[in-house]
């Protein structure tokens, strides 16, 4: 056991529940932050030789305290944000309490401040991971393969715009919900797909990003559990990534999903999905388009073979889905599903559609599709330039390898 | 099968918990005339048997117990030690659990599973969340996050 | 990456559950299981009933014979288990010290496999050519077929 890896696992663990006591007293995120950073580089020192304390949360709160009082001592006239603090606090309250237990709308409010809309959506992605999820710099820009010190700028500028702009620790009026929880649930989202099916780099997919997505998104459907797309999107990713295993060979080439094994699909996190789903619409508010996208992922999760999936039901989700987001994208998935459900030549006119109005310009998958239903129509020229197109347009290797595949194979 | 007392039990759907036992160490014999791929093959086999079937909740590998840690609860906190935590016989490298209508019909899935000489079952009874104490506050929520979570 | 926390413990341990606040056991359980949920952490988990309730197949013969249950002795059982998803061994091990167990109790702290236990097959050669063998075969279907 690595020492140093032993303090880490307790801030993994921990560090939503501190930085979230923390700002409840300091009012300022980046404070509260740094404080409680201050505190972990005191446990990296003393830990490994003293061994970690009863309740290390506690030990870390309060000496991320009584750092406050000592940085207001030193710093009373330069900084007032310190002598805010100190007002509140004393010597008894930065003791160690071994029953110390944050409170969970702490963390809730924590979570709407990283994803603030005064931030920009890379910045609510790394303040996110490092802040809910309790990873450190090195840890994100390993997992979304940039310089650490690209994450360091985002986390140094994120914590003084949300200090510039005086943004409140509370969690957003009844007005404001809906549009902030879908903030929320649209970074945690990313994360995910950028682990799922990974638009740069090598892999096709970074299962340990996508995993670390599904924990934030478990730990945000236990804050908001009368959510039910916060539910939605955890059945979603349970469902995609409980075909991890099935996804990729030994050696690394994605199989999609009418070759998988479905034998090495998790059946248990399928479970879980379908019970999420379960648990998403025991709320009583309807489906939102988390939801219906995990119930489209539900029809393919629990189909026993390719063959016997309900391409009906899937047309019929996608066209809720259409509804209530309009988005090409969607119409691309229906059409595929149409494809399968009526056929290729129904399904290729609203891709032709799609095209016309030119709405996925600059997308491999437009190609990508049309290439499919055009090979299935027999027309092997259009299909095979498709297909090129498509690689030409894709930024991941992996894939670029699968479309060329498809279009060599169309010329045997 | 000669416990006939709780035959009352028998009919009852539950989950079992099949836990993969190895008695001793392989022969070198025995090892030669083993192929990965076709042990692979025949488990493959087994668990779709087992999810066509609509049986299997879960199945899992474990990596090598040396790998593991044992936490022992003499004193507060607890001591850590690197593994293994016992002989061979002690440990198990992989499980499954079925849910299966009476107990002989998870006796009958674990006697068909491709396991060789060495090799033992050790089929154990997962009790249902209703069979403890239903006015425990703790009971209550975990029926809550069990049903949450697709495991009652 | 997946660990199971498998609960293991003496004979003196079983003796002393007998007389043991069991109201006082399942509310530290059930906080312990809340705190893992809460982090979003905790997959499965699940208790045993009796050893002896059990039965044990064993595949050394022809064909497999059922004994009834205990498999072994106490200390080779185990009544038990969470599956939880961590970051790190050490997290796994950090878990593993909040749970509430008491004296003659011990946590085996096991890794589950998962894809990247099987990439180191990917470099053996011999599965390597038995790869480019199975491409090969089915090349060869899909030439027939046509």
């Amino acid at each position: 056991m690595n020492a140093r890896r032993a303090v880490e696992a307790v801030w993994r663990i921990e560090s939503a529940r501190i930085v979230a006591s923390l700002v409840n007293i300091t009012r300022d995120v980046g404070l509260a932050e740094d404080l409680a950073q201050e505190a972990l580089v005191d446990a990296l020192a003393q830990w490994p030789d003293a061994g970690v304390p009863q309740n290390p949360g506690a030990w870390l709160t309060a000496v991320a305290k009584r750092k406050a009082i000592d940085g207001w001592r030193r710093r009373e006239r330069l900084d007032d944000r310190y002598s805010a603090i100190a007002h509140d606090l004393s010597e008894e309250t930065a003791s160690v309490d071994a029953a110390w237990e944050p409170i969970d709308d702490d963390v809730l409010r924590l979570v709407f401040i990283s994803c603030h809309p005064v931030l920009a959506r890379e910045a609510q992605v790394a303040m996110t991971l490092r802040i809910i999820g309790g990873l450190s710099t090195e840890e994100i820009a390993r997992l979304f393969l940039v310089p650490v010190a690209t994450i360091q700028q985002r986390i140094v500028r994120a914590k003084k715009t949300l200090s510039a702009a005086q943004v409140p620790f509370e969690t957003p009026d009844p007005a404001e919900w809906k549009e902030r929880i879908a903030s929320v649930l649209g970074v945690v989202y990313l994360i995910f797909t950028e682990g799922y099916s990974a638009t740069s780099g090598s892999s096709w997919m970074r299962t340990d990003l996508a995993n670390e997505a599904l924990r934030i998104a478990r730990k945000l459907a236990e804050l908001v559990p009368r959510e039910p797309e916060a539910h939605g999107l955890v059945a979603l990713m349970e469902f995609q990534a409980s075909r991890f295993a099935a996804r990729i060979t030994a050696s690394g080439e994605p199989v999609l999903l009418s070759d998988q094994d479905r034998a090495r699909w998790d059946h248990r996190q399928i479970a879980r999905g379908s019970a999420a789903l379960v648990r998403a619409d025991a709320v009583g508010r309807g489906r939102g388009a988390y939801c219906l996208q995990a119930a489209i992922a539900q029809v393919h999760a629990t189909s026993p073979a390719y063959a016997d999936t309900d391409w009906e039901r899937i047309v019929l989700l996608y066209e809720a889905l259409g509804r209530l987001a309009p988005n090409p994208i969607v119409d691309l998935n229906r059409a595929v599903a149409v494809s399968f459900a009526t056929g290729p030549a129904t399904a290729l006119r609203i891709v032709d559609g799609l095209a016309a109005a030119d709405s996925l310009r600059g997308s491999h998958l437009l190609p990508s599709v049309r290439g499919e239903l055009l090979a299935r129509l027999g027309r092997a020229e259009e299909a095979r330039a498709e297909f090129r197109r498509a690689s030409e347009l894709t930024a991941n290797e992996r894939e670029r390898a699968v479309l060329q595949a498809k279009a060599t194979d169309l010329t045997a | 099968m000669s416990d006939t007392t709780s035959t009352t039990v028998a009919a009852t759907p539950s989950k079992w918990m099949l836990i993969m036992r190895e008695e001793r160490e392989l022969t070198p014999e025995e090892l030669a005339g083993f192929s990965f791929d076709e042990i692979l093959e025949q488990m493959g086999a087994y668990n779709e048997k087992l999810i066509a079937a609509g049986v299997l909740v879960t199945a899992e590998g474990l990596a090598p117990a040396a790998e593991g840690l044992v936490l022992d609860f003499a004193q507060t906190p607890p001591i850590v030690t690197d593994g293994p935590y016992g002989e061979t016989k002690e440990l198990f490298n992989g499980f499954w659990i079925l849910k299966t209508a009476s107990r002989e019909e998870a006796v009958e899935w674990a006697s068909q599973a491709p396991l060789g000489p060495g090799v033992k079952l050790e089929l154990r009874r997962v009790p249902s969340i209703a069979e403890f104490d239903i006015d425990n506050e703790h009971i209550q929520r975990e029926r809550a996050w069990r049903e949450s979570t697709g495991q009652l | 990456m997946k660990y199971m926390l498998i609960m293991r413990q003496t004979d003196e341990a079983v003796e002393a559950m007998k007389t043991a606040d069991f109201e006082s056991i399942i509310n530290a359980m059930g906080q312990f299981n809340e705190s893992l949920v809460k982090a979003g952490v905790l997959l499965d988990g699940d208790g045993l009933s009796d050893a002896s309730e059990g039965f044990v197949v064993d595949f050394s013969g022809p064909t497999p014979t059922v004994t009834d249950g205990p498999y072994g002795e106490t200390h080779e059982l185990f009544n038990g288990f969470w599956t939880i998803q961590v970051s790190s061994k050490e997290e796994a091990a950090e878990w593993a010290k909040r749970a509430p167990l008491s004296p003659g109790q011990k946590l085996e702290v096991r890794r589950i496999t998962d894809m990247s236990d099987f990439e180191d097959f990917a470099d053996n050669e011999y599965l390597r050519s038995e790869d480019e063998w199975r491409e090969m075969s089915a090349e060869h279907r899909k030439g027939e077929q046509a």
